[in-house]
C-alpha cells in the first residue's frame, strides 16, 4: 500500500511547493495542504520557509497549522486508517468495532478518528489516503489491517 | 447491452469499482458507463441493465446477474421502484441517470437553461424569481436564500464574491457529496446565476478534505466548464478537517488563510465577507436549487412545501436503516413516515429507539414524536431542527447518556475557541455527564448488589465512582442533572455561534426524552 507525502524535506522542494501556490488569494491554507501532500507533515525549517514567503510571522503559521486538524507537525510513520466515530456510524457498530480495531492493529497502524465520511447510511466507514471502504466489520476491517 | 454503475464514493467504498471490472471481463462488448448514485445506499454497488437494476451486487453475481438467473438481486426498473417512486426530485433529478462530467448528458437533461434563462433578464429580476420561490438555505439556518441576494446585490459595485459552502460536518448528511460528486455542473450553474443575480465576479467552493472524490470531480467540472460559465470564475477549495469551519464566518476566515475562528456579527458576510468584500454564502443544496427556480420559474418550485418551507428536501437517511439513502421530497412528510415507512427501521431489525435529526447539533427523537412533520418551525416548535436534513436512527442498543457525553465532546473538541460558554462549558459538560454516568451505574450495580461491590464492573473513573459511593449516588445523579440543565442554559444564550448554541439541542433532548438512560425515572421532565 502506498503512502502519500512521504519525501525528505529539502529545501528547494519546499519553495517551489510554496511558490507554486503563492498568487492564490489566501493562499496558505492550499499551500499547507501542498505541502504536505509532499512531505506527509510540516516541519519546523519548512514553517519557517513559508512565514517568510508570505511575510507572516512564525507564530501566525504555527497558529494557523495548530488549528486545523488536519496539519501533523510531526511525522507519522506508521500507515494510517481513518476510522470514522461520528453518530450514524456508532448507531451502525463502529465504536466496539474501533476498540477492536485499536487492539488489532496494535502499534504498527494508526487507527485514527475521523467525524463522518459522508457514507452514513453503509458504515461503519473507513479512509485510507483517499480510498473509502463501506459494511466494515471484523473481518473485512481485519483484512485491510493486515494488507496494510 | 449497457451497463451502469456508479462512481460516486459510497458506491465505490461499497466495491464498485471491482464489479466495474469483472462486468468488462465478463461482457466485453457491452457498453459500461459510470454514472451518479441513484442514492439507493443499501442496494449499492447497484447496477442498471438496460433500465432494469440489481443489487447488491458483487463480482461473484456477474455471471447470474448476464445469464439472467440472479431473480434475488433483480429490482426491476429503478425508476418504477417505490423508494423512487415516492419522491419528488428537482434538486436530485439526474441522479443515476448522467455521467457527472459529461457536458453532452448534462445538456440533454437540461442543463445550463437556468443559466440562459437568467442571462436574459436583469439582476434585479434574478434576485426576486429566488425570493419568489421562497428558497430557504439549507445549510442549517433556513434564512431566505432572495433576502441575502438582494443585500449583495444592492452593496456598492465592486468585487464581491459567491461562496459555497461544502463543508457538509454533519454526521448523517452526504446530499452535498452527492450533488457535487454526481451533478456538479448544476452547482456550477447556480453560483454563476448566483454571480448574475448580485454582481460577483468570482467563486470559491470549500470542500471538506474528507471528500476527495468530490474535490477531483469538482475541479474536473470547473476546468471543461470554465468558457460556459465565463466571465464568471470558480475556484475549488480544500479544508483542512475543521467541524466549526462550515460556520459561515468561519469558513471564511479559512478561506483567507486564517484560523477558523468564528467572526462576531454584524457585518454580516453580505456586507463584509470575504477578504471584507460583500459575500454570498450559501449551502451547496441552496445552490444547487437554483437552475430549477431559474428554468422553471419561482412558482414550479414553490408549489411545493407546507408553510414557510417552500420547495423540496433532499433527506439523508442514515445510521441503522434498512434502507439508507438519499430521499428528496416536498416539506411535509413527517418523521415516521420517513424511518419506518419509507427507510424500513432498523437494519438491525431491532426497535427503533432514538433519531436524531439535523447533525451533531440536533435534537435526539423518540418514537411518540414520529408524527412531527419535516419542516422548519414544527421542528423548532418540537424543540429541534432539521439543520442540513440528516435522519440518523438508532436502535435500542443505545444509550443516550453516551450519546450525550459523545455530543459534548464533539463540542469540545470542535470549539474554535472564541467563546467561554463554549470552549470550557463543553469541557465541563463532559465531566458533569461523566458523574452522572458513575452515579448511574453505581445505583444500578448497588441495586443488584445491595451492598456495594468493591471494584464493581461499572464502567468509569474510579475516582468519579469513588465520589459518588461517598455520597448517595441518587444525591450525585440530582445534583449533576441540575448542573447540566444550567451548562446547557449557559452555552445556549451564551454562545457566539451555533456549535456552543445548540449542543445542548442533542444533550438535553436526550436527557428529556430517555431520562431512563440517565438512571432518572422515567417521565421526569
Ligand atoms: C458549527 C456550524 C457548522 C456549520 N456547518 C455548515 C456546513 O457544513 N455546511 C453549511 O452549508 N452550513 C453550515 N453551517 C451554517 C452556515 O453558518 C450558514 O448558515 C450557511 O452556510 C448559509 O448558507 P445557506 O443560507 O444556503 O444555508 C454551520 C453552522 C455552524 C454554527
Ligand atoms: S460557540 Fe464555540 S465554536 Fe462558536 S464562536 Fe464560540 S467558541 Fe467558537
Ligand atoms: S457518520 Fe460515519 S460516514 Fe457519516
Amino acid at each position: 500500500m502506498e503512502r502519500q507525502g512521504d519525501n525528505e524535506f529539502d529545501a528547494e522542494r519546499v519553495t517551489t511547493t510554496i511558490r507554486q501556490n503563492k498568487h492564490l488569494e489566501g493562499a496558505l491554507l492550499p499551500i499547507l495542504h501542498a505541502l504536505q501532500a509532499e512531505f506527509g507533515w510540516i516541519d519546523d525549517t519548512t514553517i519557517r520557509a513559508v512565514a517568510l514567503e508570505l511575510n507572516l510571522s512564525r507564530a501566525e503559521v504555527h497558529g494557523v497549522i495548530s488549528f486545523y486538524h488536519d496539519f501533523r507537525t510531526r511525522p507519522e510513520a506508521r500507515p494510517v486508517i481513518k476510522l470514522c466515530r461520528a453518530e450514524a456510524c456508532q448507531a451502525r457498530g463502529s465504536e466496539p468495532l474501533a476498540n477492536w480495531a485499536a487492539a488489532k492493529a496494535a502499534n504498527r497502524i494508526a487507527i485514527e478518528p475521523v467525524y463522518c465520511l459522508g457514507l452514513c447510511s453503509v458504515g461503519p466507514n473507513a479512509m485510507i489516503g483517499h480510498d473509502v471502504y463501506a459494511r466494515l466489520d471484523e473481518a473485512s476491517l481485519g483484512a485491510l489491517i493486515e494488507a496494510l | 447491452m449497457q451497463i451502469r454503475i456508479s462512481d460516486d464514493a459510497l458506491a465505490l467504498a461499497c466495491g464498485a469499482d471491482r464489479v466495474t471490472t469483472a462486468f468488462a471481463k465478463a461482457a466485453p462488448d457491452a457498453d459500461i458507463r459510470r454514472v451518479s448514485s441513484w442514492g439507493m445506499h443499501w442496494l449499492e454497488p447497484l447496477v442498471e441493465i438496460d433500465g432494469i437494476g440489481y443489487g447488491p451486487v458483487t463480482p461473484a453475481d456477474v455471471d447470474a446477474i448476464l445469464f439472467g438467473t440472479a431473480d434475488a438481486l433483480r429490482i426491476g426498473r429503478i425508476e418504477d421502484h417505490p423508494f423512487i417512486a415516492s419522491q419528488t426530485r428537482l434538486t436530485f433529478a439526474r441522479a443515476g441517470k448522467t455521467r457527472s462530467l459529461s457536458l453532452d448528458d448534462y445538456d440533454a437533461t437540461g442543463g445550463w437553461k437556468g443559466l440562459r434563462a437568467a442571462q436574459a433578464m436583469t439582476a434585479l429580476q434574478i434576485v426576486e424569481t429566488v425570493t419568489a420561490s421562497g428558497l430557504r438555505g439549507r445549510g442549517g439556518a433556513g434564512f431566505p436564500a432572495g433576502i441575502k441576494w438582494k443585500t449583495v446585490l444592492d452593496a456598492p459595485a465592486g468585487r464581491k464574491y459567491i461562496v459555497c459552502n461544502a463543508d457538509e460536518g454533519d454526521s448523517g448528511t452526504f446530499a452535498d457529496r452527492m450533488v457535487m460528486e454526481g451533478d456538479p455542473y448544476m452547482l456550477i450553474e447556480g453560483m454563476a446565476i448566483a454571480g448574475l443575480a448580485t454582481g460577483a465576479g468570482k467563486g470559491f467552493i470549500y470542500v471538506r478534505s474528507e471528500y476527495p472524490h468530490a474535490i477531483a470531480k469538482l475541479e474536473a467540472a470547473v476546468a471543461r466548464s470554465r468558457m460556459i460559465i465565463a466571465p464568471f470564475e470558480i475556484e475549488v477549495r480544500e479544508g483542512a478537517g475543521a467541524y466549526v469551519c462550515g460556520e459561515e464566518t468561519s469558513l471564511l476566515n479559512s478561506l483567507e488563510g486564517k484560523r477558523g475562528e468564528v467572526r462576531a456579527k454584524p457585518p454580516l458576510p453580505a456586507h463584509e465577507g470575504l477578504f471584507g468584500c460583500p459575500t454570498v454564502i450559501n449551502n451547496v443544496l441552496t445552490l444547487a436549487a437554483i437552475p430549477y427556480v431559474l428554468a422553471q420559474g419561482a412558482e414550479a418550485y414553490a408549489a411545493y412545501g407546507m408553510g414557510r418551507s417552500r420547495g423540496t428536501m433532499p433527506i439523508q437517511l442514515a445510521g441503522n436503516l434498512k434502507y439508507g439513502g438519499l430521499y428528496e421530497t416536498a416539506f411535509g412528510v413527517t418523521l415516521g413516515e420517513l424511518v419506518d415507512d419509507i427507510g424500513g427501521g432498523c437494519e438491525s431489525g431491532r426497535p427503533v429507539r432514538a433519531v436524531q435529526v439535523g447533525g451533531p447539533l440536533g435534537a435526539y427523537f423518540p418514537p411518540a414524536l414520529f408524527d412531527t412533520p419535516f419542516d422548519y418551525e414544527a421542528f423548532a416548535a418540537a424543540d429541534g431542527l432539521i439543520g442540513h436534513g440528516g435522519v440518523t436512527v438508532f436502535d435500542t442498543e443505545v444509550d443516550m447518556a453516551a450519546q450525550a457525553r459523545f455530543a459534548m465532546t464533539f463540542c469540545a473538541v470542535e470549539s474554535c475557541g472564541k467563546c467561554t460558554p463554549c470552549r470550557l462549558g463543553s469541557t465541563r459538560g463532559v465531566e458533569t455527564i461523566d458523574r452522572i454516568i458513575a452515579a448511574r451505574d453505581l445505583a444500578a450495580s448497588s441495586s443488584v448488589h445491595p451492598e456495594p461491590v468493591e471494584g464493581s464492573s461499572s464502567s468509569g473513573d474510579p475516582a468519579l465512582k469513588e465520589r459518588a459511593s461517598t455520597r448517595s449516588a441518587q444525591t450525585e445523579l440530582e445534583d449533576a442533572v441540575i448542573l447540566i440543565e444550567d451548562l446547557c442554559d449557559t452555552m445556549k444564550f451564551g454562545s457566539l455561534c451555533a456549535l456552543g448554541g445548540f449542543t445542548p439541542y442533542p444533550v438535553l433532548s436526550a436527557l428529556h426524552h430517555f431520562p431512563e438512560d440517565f438512571g432518572l425515572k422515567e417521565a421526569a421532565e
